[in-house]
Order: structure tokens, then C-alpha cells, then sequence
């Protein structure tokens, strides 16, 4: 089945066309996964999604409904989650409350019943504290559960960046260069709990890395884009052969990839 | 040695205390707070209500400016509409205290929302210029809308009564003040911890992430103008009943920049800081006043520069903190306990 549909998208920011005409099917359930060159429209692509941009022209389906209609902060309530390129944690508050504030759509209080925090207000950030614990769990981040987020490595950073969109509990999952500057240790483990977020939660991703051994390792499907364009699409191996992908995204030579 | 506080279930780890030491803290504070109306004189009780009034309405402006991010030069504003229209239903409807006042909160954060509608748009020092017009607008409504508010001249306040007698002294006035300052503290404390403060903190340190996660940034920046403004509604309010006259000159944009110092050298982001905050810039000129007195003696020319030297140090005091301190005497107070955790052997 379809989940997410791109259909027919054009972005320009007044005479630069970002992304033109792209066309792209997530497959439910998929690790599906998008490259390109710097400045090919790959985060610009998520934005369109995730509403920040509006694209000037064509539509976005996720299961069914038109994204474009829909304000940005009611994407999370459809079922969407992502992270961001340059990590965009909340450096004032805890881990925990970051994960909590993934929470932000379950959650039921308001103003005055969690001012005064009586009964059922106290009862619901019990219920989903539990939540929560058991995503700091899965992503072994629990000794740093009460540190303040600017205070942490990059590389935590980034772990607790996909927590958070993890507390949403999304049914897609976009994940902007989730490894980018992590050494081959934090890559490994990423990499792990991408499949794992994939297989045992059932959660479709939508992710864009430069790591092409990653990339050819982990993913179902391959979109390439470059200059606002698909260029290629298919399996990583369908990809990987395809003359365009190699000439355009890849230069003239041959190249032969290792996977990590 | 302690490595840390471990708990067995979510409640007792989300609950604001966890120590012995932090309950009998707790305790002091509060016995302390009970029995001092009872030893201290009037000067002090004077001292004691005005930092209450103002802590109240450090903790509203730390709530919008500290939590949220949104910077707000209205304070002063908010808290005429907060004492002129608790003043004006007593003094002119006859309402009893415990109607006005409540009734002046929740006109102060309806007032407080029409003007954050702007933070939508505006960030940073642009919001601040357009919560100045809010400051302006305001002072200029009073002043002008004569048959309303009475314009320039002062409007007096009946003193509130209870049970028949009159609330007109400071000692029995101090009990209001603290029973407003105690609920303030637990509701904004309370709100912190829950989902809409944590949307306001999401807010203030990365707007388009929080947003993407699901906070609805145009209700939630209403709703932190609505609920900061309630409580500077309750400080202006309160500051009515107890003056018994007001004028439009204790509510002007100096009144919003001395909240603001009061923030920024308590704390940011504390609601504690706002209490401290509020105290050190209630005691400064008093104190600086009291040693000018002494001084008289041997400084004959100490009594004409007392005021000079109030604004010097005024202005002194927020420079050494933005230098030595930016998270203010909050974080002071953390470090203190921090050493004393470990001491003797801080290593």
C-alpha cells in the first residue's frame, strides 16, 4: 500500500525552481530512502511534507489525505514525525521533558488542570512518562535522562532527536541526515535502531543520508534527486547500476560501493 | 558520597522535592513566613507586602519572557488594567475584594491575549517594540478616557473588608498577599511540569521544531500572554487594594523595565528567580536609602544623592549580573547548595 504520495511538486522561491515535477511513492512499512548531491532539493522535499514550505504547485497524499490542506502543526496529529539536519533539540530542557514534549499530541491537560496537577492531569504525565521510558529504553539513553540537552555529545544529540519523534509515535517517520557527522561506531548503532524502529514498530522511514554504504545497506528504496529533479529511482541495486544516477550523482567513473 | 537520587516509581521522581533536606527548607521558608508578620514592625511589613505584590508579578512576566521566550515591555500596562479594573468595580460598583480581583485577572489576560497577537509574527526585539505600543496604548487610555477612569487624577480604592472588619494595616494585609503568592508559585510550578509548559519552554528555545511536533505556536503564544498577564493583573490588582490610591504614574514603561531587571537578575526561567529577584530590586533602593541616612552624618551632601545613587546602583547591579551571573541569583543559589552538598571534601 501507498502511504505517502508526492505528487507532481514543484517549490520555487521566486526564479529558483528547488524541486520540479517530483513524483514519489513510499511504500507502508518501507526504509525508503533519498539522495542527491548538496542543494538537490532533498530538504526542501521534507519541508514540503512537513509544511514549513508550501510548495507552489502539485499535492502530497499521506494515506489518502491532502497534506497541503493541513496546517503544519496538525501533520504530527496525522501521524508524521521527523528530525532535523542541524539538530533542533530543545537545549533547555531535559531529555526526558524533550521526549515528553514528543508527547505534545496524546497529551489532554490544559491550562487549569495542569496548573493545579490534581488526579487525572497527574495520572496522565504518569501514563505517558511510562511511555516515554520505554523509548529512552530502546534508544540506551537512560543514564542521561535528567541532563540538560545543550549540555550532551552530537552524537547523543542526535539519538535524542529521534526520540522525540519516536515519543510521537508516528506512523512515518522522516529522518533528514540522521548519521551526518557521527563516526562508524554511532553509524552502526543508528543504523540499528533505524531497522529495528522499522521492523518491530512497524514505523515507515523516510530518511536522507550522504552515506552511501548506509544507504545501500539499510533501505528498501532509493529516490535520487538532483537539481530539483528524480533522476533515478528503484532498490539500492537497481540504483546503483542506473547510468544516470552514476553520471549525474555519482561523476563519469565508474564507482564501486563497499558497504561499511 | 552521593551519586545521586534514584526513586522506585514516576510520581515520587516527578515530584518537585526529593530530599529530607529539601522538605525542611521547605518548612523553615514557610514558619518563617507565618511567624514574621508577628516580630517585624511596620517598615518591614511595608517591605515584606511590596516584594509579595511584586513577586507575583515577576513570576507572570518570567512566565512569558523566561518560558516562552516572548519579550514584553507592557508589564506596567498590564498591571494598570489589572488594578484599574479592580479599583474601578470596587470603588464605582461597590464589589466586594474577592469579586474584583478575580474579576481584574481574568480581564488583565483577555487584554494580555489581544496584545500578544502580534507575537505570531513578531520575534525578539520587534515583539518588544510592538508590546511597547501595548504599554503606550494603554497608558494613553487611561489618562485620556476621563469618565471611565477618572484620567490623571488618582483613583481611590476602598480598603477591603472581611467578615466585617476592614483589611486596612499592613500585618493584615501581609496574609492576602502571602496566600496569593503561595497559589501563584505552586500554579506556575504546576504548569511547568505539565503539557502546556513544556509547550512554552519547546517555544522559546526552537519555535518551527516544536511546531512540527504538534504545538499549535499561534494558541500557545496566546495562551502564555493570557496566563502571564493573569498574574500581573493579580500583582496590579492587589497593588490597588493595598495603596487604596493609584495613579497612572505607578504603571508606566519604567514599571516594565524594573520587572524585567527583576527577572533577569533573579533568574530566567525560575520561578523561584522571580521571587528573588523581585525581593533584591524591593530591598536595594531601601537598603541604599538606609545606609545614605547613616552616612548624613559624615556626608552632609549624602541626602541629595541618595536618588542618584539609587539609579547608579540600580543600573550598576543588572551590569555586574549580566556579566558574572546571566542566570541570575537562581543559579547563585544552586551553586551554594551544590557546595554545601559536598562539603566538606568538594572533590
Amino acid at each position: 500500500m501507498i502511504q505517502l504520495a508526492v505528487e507532481e511538486v514543484t517549490l520555487q522561491f521566486g526564479g529558483v525552481v528547488a524541486l520540479r515535477d517530483v513524483n514519489l511513492q513510499v511504500e507502508q512499512g518501507a526504509i525508503h530512502a533519498i539522495i542527491g548531491p548538496n542543494g538537490a532539493g532533498k530538504t526542501s522535499l521534507l519541508n514540503c511534507i512537513s509544511r514549513l514550505y508550501h510548495p507552489t504547485q502539485g499535492r502530497i497524499f499521506f494515506e489518502g489525505r491532502d497534506l497541503t490542506t493541513f496546517h503544519p502543526h496538525k501533520i504530527a496529529e496525522l501521524g508524521i514525525a521527523r528530525s532535523f539536519q542541524n539538530i533542533e533539540l530543545f537545549r533547555g530542557m531535559t531529555v526526558l521533558d524533550n521526549l515528553m514534549l514528543g508527547r505534545h499530541v496524546h497529551l489532554r491537560s490544559g491550562v487549569l488542570s495542569g496548573g493545579f496537577y490534581w488526579g487525572k492531569s497527574q495520572r496522565e504525565e504518569i501514563a505517558h512518562r511510562a511511555i516515554v521510558e520505554d523509548i529512552i529504553d530502546f534508544l540506551e539513553i537512560e543514564a542521561i535522562r535528567k541532563k540538560t540537552v545543550g549540555t550532551l555529545a552530537y552524537g547523543l544529540q542526535k539519538r535524542v532527536e529521534l526520540g522525540r519523534a519516536l515519543a510521537l509515535e508516528p506512523r512515518l517517520l522522516l529522518l533528514d541526515e540522521p548519521m551526518a557527522g557521527m563516526n562508524v561506531e554511532e553509524k552502526e548503532d543508528m543504523a540499528r535502531f533505524i531497522l529495528d524502529i522499522n521492523e518491530e514498530r512497524g514505523i515507515t522511514v523516510a530518511l536522507i543520508e550522504h552515506d552511501m554504504g548506509v544507504v545501500m545497506d539499510i533501505s528498501d528504496e532509493v529516490t535520487v534527486l538532483d537539481f530539483g529533479q528524480i533522476i533515478g529511482q528503484g532498490t539500492p541495486e537497481e540504483v546503483r547500476s542506473d547510468p544516470n544516477v552514476i553520471s549525474a550523482y555519482l561523476g563519469e567513473q565508474e564507482v564501486t560501493f563497499r558497504p561499511i | 558520597m552521593q551519586s545521586g537520587i534514584f526513586h522506585a516509581s514516576y510520581q515520587k521522581d516527578m515530584a518537585f522535592r526529593h530530599t529530607p533536606a529539601q522538605f525542611i527548607r521547605l518548612g523553615l521558608v514557610l514558619a518563617f513566613a507565618l511567624i514574621f508578620p508577628f516580630l517585624a514592625n511596620n517598615y518591614y511589613l511595608t517591605l515584606a507586602n511590596q516584594i509579595g505584590v511584586a513577586a507575583i508579578g515577576a513570576i507572570g512576566l518570567n512566565l512569558l519572557t523566561g518560558f516562552t521566550g516572548q519579550i514584553s515591555l507592557g508589564q506596567g500596562a498590564f498591571m494598570a488594567v489589572g488594578a484599574y479594573s479592580s479599583g474601578l468595580m470596587a470603588a464605582r460598583l461597590g464589589l466586594p475584594w474577592f469579586v474584583t480581583i478575580p474579576l481584574a485577572c481574568l480581564i488583565t489576560a483577555m487584554v494580555g491575549a489581544l496584545f500578544g497577537v502580534p507575537s505570531l509574527r513578531l520575534k525578539g526585539l520587534y515583539l518588544a517594540i510592538a508590546t511597547l505600543a501595548a504599554q503606550q496604548i494603554i497608558e494613553w487610555l487611561i489618562t485620556h478616557w476621563d469618565a471611565l477612569t477618572g484620567g490623571v487624577e488618582a483613583l481611590v480604592v476602598p480598603a477591603p473588608t472581611l467578615f466585617g472588619s476592614a483589611i486596612n494595616t499592613d500585618f493584615r494585609f501581609y496574609w492576602i498577599i502571602l496566600i496569593c503568592l503561595i497559589g501563584t508559585t505552586l500554579f506556575a510550578s504546576n504548569l511547568l511540569r505539565s503539557k502546556v509548559g513544556r509547550a512554552f519552554v519547546a517555544i522559546r528555545d526552537q519555535d518551527i521544531a516544536a511546531e512540527v511536533m504538534g504545538v499549535n505556536l499561534f494558541r500557545y503564544k496566546l495562551t502564555a500572554f493570557a496566563v502571564s498577564s493573569f498574574f500581573v493583573g493579580l500583582s496590579g490588582a492587589l497593588t490597588a487594594h493595598y495603596r487604596t490610591i493609584i495613579s497612572w504614574e505607578r504603571f508606566t514603561l519604567e514599571t516594565s523595565i524594573l520587572f524585567l531587571a527583576m527577572i533577569i537578575i533573579g533568574g530566567l526561567g525560575s520561578i523561584s528567580g522571580s521571587i528573588y529577584g523581585a525581593a533584591f530590586m524591593t530591598l536595594l533602593p531601601a537598603i541604599l536609602s538606609n545606609l545614605g541616612r547613616g552616612l548624613e552624618d559624615f556626608v552632609p551632601a549624602m541626602a541629595r544623592l541618595i536618588p542618584f545613587l539609587q539609579q547608579a546602583a540600580f543600573g550598576l547591579v543588572i551590569i555586574l549580573f549580566l556579566i558574572f551571573e546571566p542566570e541570575g541569583i537562581a543559579k547563585l543559589w544552586r551553586d551554594v547548595k551544590d557546595y554545601f552538598r559536598l562539603w566538606p571534601f568538594s572533590y
